[in-house]
């Protein structure tokens, strides 16, 4: 059909192979280079910016990259979950109390068990939003309650304690002092759990059912199980955020941090349609280290603090209203 | 079976989902009803005009912010950003006390903000169609952040929150009749007259039901949307005054924990997030049916953790059983 | 499975399907025989997209059989059905608009040399499999779909108007390869308007009316009058023109029309269409399904931009940028969906007040005494229903729609656009909206009206003109035309029967070709 795909040959076609993967990915490259203009400003502004700087950086977003990771799952199928929070405090305490004492060997037992809950509670989320036909922000936002009592009965104030080799596993760098070890644990994390499933058939399926529902039942898709599915895998990134909390701060926190509506904001500067149908995992971590450096930028220029939050909701309203103003002009085509 | 005794099973059916459908005020009001009653059970003696009047007092600013919540839920969308709005009206005021203008300055000045605050959500979501969630969501952040600033620069000012707020918030006639009422009745006459005998109360239900309907019969849906935020903020801000009254503190987060109480109040009232259904009747019950379920808890002695999972389970029954009921069969 | 002598593939008895008040399927059957090629024929509205939905397990028939390949069978899914051997082609791609063609292969696990035979076969030489479905443009995703299909080799294919929005190069070659099924031991289920390809291609058809099958016919030469006969039905009887209407206004020469177009343009969909509407007229717009009439009636409702071309109200040109421009120019529109014209969870009340809290200096407060009294006559004019009219969604189809229309009368009108006003209600009910709009033009009202019940036109209108393929083609006099001459006219066929479709503009193709 183009001009580009009739000639044939298998050099073009690599090259054609690479530029159609550099124009889907576009935004996320984008913001990759956005990031490193990011700490070139950094250290212009900071010459004593460092590696450790860096690492307090990976460190400190850990938990909320894996949270962007779990809402751009749920966003992606068309959904949205608000428990994720409340999700992150419930592994979290949970974790902490339970490898509270106990051996290394008990707090790998641990982190497994921590991470089929995750699963499970995703996936009541999933199985309630599709059996009761409640929209999927009334249903989450209930779970947000659910989850954050249940966190609080586990531990009604923070305590606990993570497995040394939980926090050895997180702190410093690797190979060279540039990369944070939580950088690398995070990424190799996601890519084991989301590259495969992402391949698998039942990733297809949730894109489908978050691009169009009807096409996507057409096609033969199970649309309520698929979505049963993408909140479940949520959950476990949940749960992979909530350990995250744990080893990072060396405790577990039954009150939710501001991760569900920060995740949202990471998720949409990610790159991910909320529409649903469209962009993936990587983006959004991406957008969790830019809206943290940029936090980090207004610190060292010692403006105020706040006007970095005031910042983080102006990027995440102009990111949504130029994405929305690429769809009215392309409906109105 | 014979047909006769099935056709009248048939109507029966029909009858209470027609009545849950039709007027769920009244299997809601039964609702609190029933909750009163377990909290006098459950300890004799407990339920007395004055108690009544402490649930009416700790009701008011959560069925405004409520209010708020209904409005937009009317249209399909959400406004998150009343918890940032209320908070940073309460804050604003204390910090103004000492000021020339004195409380009724503070007053005037956060009203407008907050109405500045509504203005850019409402064109957000009206013209630029940001989604409803992420756009209030933004603007909580930015009206928090700039509270914030503002603290940092009036710290010289001292902020307690002014006399007149806290008779108005927390004070009450005769030791029972609580002092908001008599700013919360009138508003809430505004609220359910409004909704049901304005051209503009109905485009609200009208946009949320079908904008696409509203859109060909001549409704342009910015102008509502636009006007919808600016008074859903300035409803925030005033739940944010008497907050600040009740509790007798100013802070930056004083109204946070609202939020999500107040979208739970409104769906439980019969709201539909979805747009084109509810009205404010059902969202002051589902105010009052969360504060008195608080009450009972507390009473229970079962605190935080165990009010929340059943906050959470209330609000999923209900909204489910509202989904079933309503369907198109 | 061996060769085991079962007459019919696929053998359909009794279904039937309602949504809500309205009758889809009342009780139709079909019985399609392996090899052959089977039409499914009918006017718009009898059931045969509904039909398909239950065939493909899209959707749960109320009541019925359906046996393929002497095996009774209940689909609950399109996935079912597929893995039973039964696929279908839908009018709107069923392709993932945000994945590409390669992992919507993926989904359907759907083999790609196939695909990719079939799709040469079907003349798509070179089809990038990395390309996201949403930028291709529709004829090359209906070509896809169908590929796809074809590829995992089913034993029935439905395809429901798979020629439509395809240029002619490509709709032939679909034809061409649809036709090679004959004498295989698999069939294809054809539905189109276009009786020409019917005649080309199909052994046999089933022609549906009103949710019914009233017929099957052996497609031979001469066989289309016979197919028309069916589908119309027998009209006599139902209503006469006399109940609508008693006389016309003679036109006055030489007066300002109401609304005039000249060379009104959109994309594809409509090309260079030209026409008046007089005041005291009902115009009539005769047209199968697609032909640019819905483009059109947006455009005039203010609802769509047109590309090109002039609008002139009252001999002022206009131009529309919103429908409230369009309705206080005196233009109003009532939609055949109603789901896109009523508030289905609102009064009847609110649901005709509507328009008149519509604009901003009529926000504040109702004067209710006032609206009693325009809505009870609003009510009473229309002989509504409202006893159910909490929710008008819980009002029948009929009631439904005399609320669109009572929305407009009230006010009083001077223009009305009325699109297929008549889709899917009762016999008493037409004639009740069709004397209605009589009423209207003889107080010096003009309507434009597009109906898809042809013998409506006759009934309640002056004049009617003709669009196929975004194009005015004709222009008719309502008075003597009878069905059947309509019906020629609607496919472009002179009285021979013989077919003179428009071929597409070469200019036009090649405009396709770039977008791709």
């Amino acid at each position: 059909m183009s001009a580009a795909a009739e000639v044939v040959g298998t050099g073009t076609r690599r090259r054609d192979d690479a530029l159609a993967w550099l124009r889907r990915n576009a935004w996320t490259i984008g913001l990759v280079g956005f990031l490193f203009v990011l700490f070139a400003f950094t250290r212009v502004i900071q010459p004593r910016y460092n590696a450790a700087g860096v690492q307090g950086l990976a460190i400190s977003v850990l938990p909320l990259a894996l949270a962007a990771v779990a809402q751009a799952v749920v966003i992606i199928s068309g959904g949205i979950d608000l428990s994720i929070g409340s999700m992150m405090a419930l592994t979290s305490v949970v974790s902490a109390t339970l490898m509270d004492g106990r051996s290394d060997e008990f707090a790998i037992a641990v982190v497994f068990g921590v991470l089929v809950l995750g699963l499970a509670l995703g996936a009541v989320n999933g199985a309630l939003v599709v059996l009761t036909r409640v929209p999927d922000i009334v249903v989450t936002l209930a779970m947000l309650f659910v989850w954050a009592g249940a966190a609080l009965l586990v531990r009604s104030s923070p305590g606990g304690s993570a497995a040394q080799w939980m926090r050895d596993l997180v702190l410093g760098s690797l190979l060279v002092d540039v990369i944070p070890k939580a950088t690398v644990v995070l990424l190799l994390v996601v890519a084991v759990v989301w590259i495969p499933f992402g391949r698998s058939r039942l990733g297809l399926s949730l894109y489908a059912v978050g691009s169009n529902q009807l096409a996507a039942f057409r096609s033969g898709v199970s649309v309520g199980w698929t979505k049963v599915m993408g909140y479940a895998l949520a959950g476990l990134f949940a749960a992979l955020g909530g350990i995250a909390l744990t080893a990072s701060t060396g405790i577990g926190t039954p009150v939710p941090g501001p991760y569900t509506l920060l995740s949202v904001a990471a998720v949409v500067l990610g790159g991910v349609s909320l529409a649903g149908g469209r962009g993936g995992v990587f983006g959004p971590i991406i957008g969790v280290f830019v809206l943290q450096l940029i936090r980090t930028d207004m610190t060292f220029l010692r403006i105020n603090t706040n006007l970095a939050v005031v910042t983080q909701g102006v990027i995440l309203i102009a990111v949504v209203m130029v994405g929305s103003l690429i769809e009215i002009r392309r409906a109105r085509r | 079976m014979s047909v006769e005794a099935r056709m009248s099973r048939l109507r029966e059916r029909g009858g209470i989902r027609g009545l849950f459908r039709d007027q769920p005020l009244i299997p809601l009001i039964l609702l609190l009803l029933v909750l009163v009653v377990v909290i006098q059970v459950v300890r004799p003696g407990i339920v007395t005009p004055s108690w009544l009047g402490v649930i009416l007092r700790a009701s008011v600013p959560l069925a405004i912010i409520a209010g708020c919540q209904t409005l937009t839920m009317l249209t399909g969308g959400i406004d998150l950003s009343v918890g940032a709005v209320a908070s940073m009206a309460g804050f604003v005021t204390a910090t103004m006390v000492n000021s020339p203008g004195g409380v009724a300055q503070g007053i005037a000045i956060s009203l407008v903000a907050a109405a500045l605050a509504g203005v850019v959500t409402g064109i957000g979501v009206g013209v630029f169609r940001v989604h409803p969630l992420i756009m209030t969501l933004g603007m909580s952040f930015v009206v928090l952040g700039l509270a914030n600033v503002w603290q940092l620069t009036t710290v010289q000012t001292g902020s307690g929150v002014p006399a007149s707020l806290r008779s108005v918030g927390s004070g009450t006639i005769g030791g029972i009749v609580p002092m908001s009422l008599f700013v919360y009745v009138p508003f809430a006459l505004l609220i359910l007259v409004g909704l049901r005998r304005t051209g503009y109360g109905r485009l609200l239900y009208a946009v949320g039901d079908n904008p696409v309907a509203a859109r060909l019969s001549g409704v342009r849906s910015w102008q509502v949307l636009v006007v919808l935020y600016v008074i859903s903020a300035v409803f925030a801000a005033i739940a944010g005054l008497l907050v600040s009254g009740l509790t007798n503190t100013a802070s930056v987060s004083l109204a946070d924990s609202y939020v999500l109480p107040s979208v739970a109040a409104a769906v439980i009232g019969g709201t539909s997030i979805l747009g084109g259904r509810g009205g404010y009747g059902g969202t002051i019950i589902g105010a009052l049916i969360l504060t008195v379920l608080t009450a009972l808890l507390t009473v229970l002695g079962l605190h935080e953790p165990p009010r929340q999972i059943l906050f959470g389970a209330i609000i999923v029954g209900v909204a489910a059983a509202y989904t079933r009921v309503t369907a198109e069969s | 499975m061996t060769a085991v002598a079962t007459e019919s593939l696929l053998h359909a008895t009794d279904i039937s399907k309602r949504y809500g008040a309205v009758v889809a399927l009342r009780s139709a059957s079909i019985d399609v025989r392996p090899g052959e090629v089977h039409a499914l024929m009918g006017a718009n509205g009898a059931g045969k997209s509904t039909l398909v939905k239950i065939l493909t397990g899209a959707v749960r028939p109320d009541a019925g059989r359906i046996v393929v390949r002497g095996q009774e069978r209940s689909v609950h899914s399109p996935g079912d059905a597929r893995r039973g051997g039964v696929v279908s082609v839908y009018q709107e791609p069923s392709l993932i608009p945000d994945l590409d063609i390669r992992s919507n292969l993926r989904l359907t696990r759907t083999p790609v040399d196939p695909f990719h035979h079939w799709l040469g076969e079907l003349g798509v030489e070179r089809l990038d499999l990395r390309r996201v479905a949403r930028r291709l443009p529709l004829a090359t995703l209906r070509i896809i779909d169908l590929a796809r299909a074809l590829a995992i080799e089913p034993d029935i294919i439905m395809l429901d108007e798979m020629t439509a929005a395809l240029p002619a190069n490509l709709a032939e070659r679909v034809l061409d390869v649809v036709g090679r099924v004959r004498g295989t031991d698999r069939s294809v289920l054809f539905i189109s308007h276009r009786m020409i390809e019917i005649g080309a291609i199909c052994d046999r058809a089933t022609v549906l009316r009103e949710g019914e099958t009233v017929g099957v016919v052996d497609v031979r030469p001469g066989s289309e009058q016979r197919i028309v006969e069916l589908m119309l039905g027998e009209a006599a009887g139902e209503m006469r023109r006399d109940d609508v209407t008693t006389e016309r206004a003679a036109r006055a020469a030489g007066t300002t029309p109401r609304l005039a177009t000249v060379d009104l343009a959109k994309g594809t969909k409509l090309r260079g269409v030209s026409f008046e509407l007089h005041p005291g007229e009902v115009l009539g717009v005769v047209a199968l399904e697609g032909q640019g009439q819905d483009e059109l009636f947006e455009i005039l409702a203010g609802a769509a931009q047109p590309d090109g071309g002039e609008l002139r109200i009252d001999g002022e040109t206009a131009s529309f940028g919103h429908p409230a421009d369009a309705i206080r120019a005196g233009v109003v529109y009532v939609a055949a969906d109603r789901a896109e014209a009523l508030l289905m969870q609102r009064s009847v009340r609110e649901n005709i007040a509507l328009p008149f809290s519509a604009r901003f200096g009529s926000w504040g407060p109702i004067d209710t005494a006032t609206e009693d009294e325009t809505i009870e006559k609003a009510v009473q004019t229309l002989q509504i229903d409202a006893r159910a009219g909490n929710e008008v969604r819980r009002l029948s189809g009929g009631n439904q729609q005399k609320v669109t229309i009572a929305r407009w009368v009230r006010g009083g009108l001077r223009t009305m656009l009325c699109f297929d006003p008549t889709r899917g209600i009762d016999i008493r009910t037409k004639n009740q909206i069709y004397k209605l709009l009589r009423d209207l033009a003889a107080s010096g009202a003009a309507v434009l009206l597009y109906t898809s019940e042809l013998k409506e036109i006759e009934l309640a209108c002056d004049r009617a003109i003709v669009m196929f393929n975004g194009r005015i083609v004709n222009e008719i006099d309502a008075a003597g035309a009878d069905e059947a001459t309509l019906l020629r006219a609607a496919h472009n066929i002179g009285a021979d029967g013989r077919g003179s479709e428009l071929p597409l503009d070469d200019e036009e193709a090649a405009a396709a070709e770039a977008r791709a």
